[in-house]
């Protein structure tokens, strides 16, 4: 399938999980895809990065579910200092999205529970913060043994539609990583209705490890509805080992927050790439 | 002496006696300052790569030598250090009050901010679960302001209103500054200078801080690095000086 093939399963008003974390292997073709679509009031959930700055300021999103947004980790290495995305932060400031905000392990806790179709999953992650007041959806729970211990009740974040990308699947959905982490990807596709993947190259069923151990093959076709061979598919965000960030590419995203045509210029660049 | 040097030395004690846990420093001076622990005082530390490894090297940014992976350890591997209690993390703070909430989510109302920070991150369940200490590169009283609009991570005053075992697994430990290093170590928990920076006077701290400091009678001076620590300052750990960098000499 191709990647407009795999946006005109989306319908207005979904909720749609996206792949990747920062400005890593996030599936950007698809993202860009959506931008070219008439889909609008997007509920998006996403470990955040380029791929919710784009759709904020395309106008296709209606709710934010997330624990942060930025190009990248903080400051964890020189190389990645810690900076905002403007295209949410614009977005934001301007009252222009609803805001459903967590803890980044809730996000994980709340894709679990929907993959194993729980209303909740109990956490202490929450508690005695303002999470309670900025986001109503939250409840607490008591516990039923003895400590009755009060704690949060994390809801499943129940998907529509996943969208990842993977360095390498097969034709059936069968998809493996390459890069040293999986993210959370595997568990945003369980969490869904509808999974798809797109990819840098769709490879024979027996060659998806020929670049990688066994359990790299993380992506179970039962979850895949749909796969879409994109080479660089992920950009401008990383797909190591396929390629680093594109940081010209990058640039242009961050400076296009400022001004309208700013923000085409990036949309023609991009769609150069 | 360069602060700089005295600031990573003083993020180096806040790791003191933590063991074989995950020292999970997050920016510039914290990543050397942890590295410094870990060479030296605290040799059973764990440390990430800032990526999905942990790792042996006590290089801080640069391993041309290869990295000594520990660990694998992906994105979601870290909750499990998180929530299990392993961990002492080094945050940033936009604002910081004098119980130790800390903000990194918004600035003015939550429901339209008048700037947009990272969100909540993972201060949250870091604060219920780990041990957390502060890092503020630029003491100013924005930062350490009166009150923080949000609360990302939970301070004392809010940790003494939580139940059960959640309480029990709250700690800040300090905050690490510019021009010096702050505790709670105060019979109700609020803010007091534990040390100030050599040259650096107790007036000075009060001025870059919105609420008034717990100021002890004995106020001793931040420990100055040893010919050892230097060494692995400027040759091992960070030989370019990023850390002069984050915190530039006046």
């Amino acid at each position: 399938m191709t990647a407009a093939d795999a946006v005109a399963r989306l319908r207005s008003g979904m909720t749609i999980g996206i792949g990747g974390w920062g400005s890593r292997r996030k599936p950007m073709a698809l993202v860009r895809e959506i931008v070219k679509s008439q889909l609008t009031d997007l509920t998006v959930v996403t470990f955040g990065g380029p791929d919710l700055g784009v759709l904020c300021s395309a106008g296709k999103v209606k709710r934010a579910v997330y624990a942060f947004v930025a190009p990248d980790i903080g400051g964890a290495t020189n190389k990645n200092s810690p900076v905002l995305d403007p295209h949410f932060r614009k977005a934001r400031q301007a009252g222009e999205i609803e805001d459903d905000p967590y803890d980044e392990g809730m996000v994980l806790l709340g894709l679990q529970a929907a993959a194993w179709r729980l209303p909740f999953l109990p956490t202490r992650v929450g508690l005695g913060s303002d999470l309670l007041r900025d986001n109503p959806k939250l409840r607490t729970v008591r516990s039923p043994y003895d400590d009755g211990e009060e704690l949060i009740a994390m809801p499943a974040l129940e998907l529509d539609a996943a969208l990842v990308h993977m360095n390498r699947a097969d034709e059936r959905g069968n998809a493996v990583y390459l890069g040293p982490d999986p993210y959370f990807d595997d568990l945003m596709l369980m969490a869904a209705a509808q999974g798809f993947v797109s990819t840098e190259r769709i490879v024979d069923s027996a060659d998806l490890l020929k670049e990688a151990p066994p359990q790299a093959l993380r992506v179970n076709r039962a979850y895949v509805t749909g796969v879409v061979e994109v080479p660089g598919g992920a950009a401008p965000t990383s797909c190591e080992p396929d390629y680093e960030r594109d940081e010209e590419l990058h640039a242009a995203y961050m400076g296009a927050a400022k001004t309208d045509d700013g923000w085409q210029e990036f949309l023609t660049a991009w769609e150069a790439k | 002496m360069r602060r700089a040097d005295v600031c990573a030395v003083a993020v180096a004690e806040t790791f003191r006696g933590d063991g074989e846990i995950l020292a999970n420093p997050i920016g510039t001076i914290p990543m050397v300052g942890g590295r410094l622990a870990r060479a030296t005082f605290e040799p059973d530390l764990l440390m990430t790569d800032g990526e999905a490894a942990l790792i042996a090297n006590d290089e801080g940014f640069e391993w041309p030598g290869g990295k000594v992976l520990e660990l694998w350890n992906p994105y979601r591997a870290m909750f499990d250090i998180v929530w299990g209690g392993k961990r002492h993390v080094m945050m940033g703070a936009t604002q910081v009050d004098q119980y130790g909430n800390q903000n990194i989510a918004a600035i003015g109302d939550y429901a339209k901010p008048k700037t947009q920070l990272l969100g909540y991150r993972g201060a949250p369940g870091n604060t219920v679960n780990n041990t957390t200490s502060y890092w503020v590169p630029k003491q100013t009283p924005q930062v350490l302001c009166a009150k923080v609009d949000t609360v990302t991570g939970v301070g004392y005053d809010r940790a003494a209103r939580l139940k059960g075992r959640t309480a029990e697994f709250h700690e800040i430990r300090r905050v690490i500054t510019n021009l010096a290093v702050l505790d709670f170590e105060t019979p109700d928990h609020r803010m007091r200078i534990r040390s100030l920076h050599p040259g650096v006077t107790a007036a000075e701290v009060q001025e870059a801080t919105a609420f008034e400091l717990v100021v002890p009678d004995d106020l001793p001076t931040s420990r100055e690095p040893t010919d050892e620590e230097l060494r692995l300052l400027y040759e091992v750990i960070d030989p370019k000086g990023l850390r002069l960098k984050e915190v530039p000499e006046e």
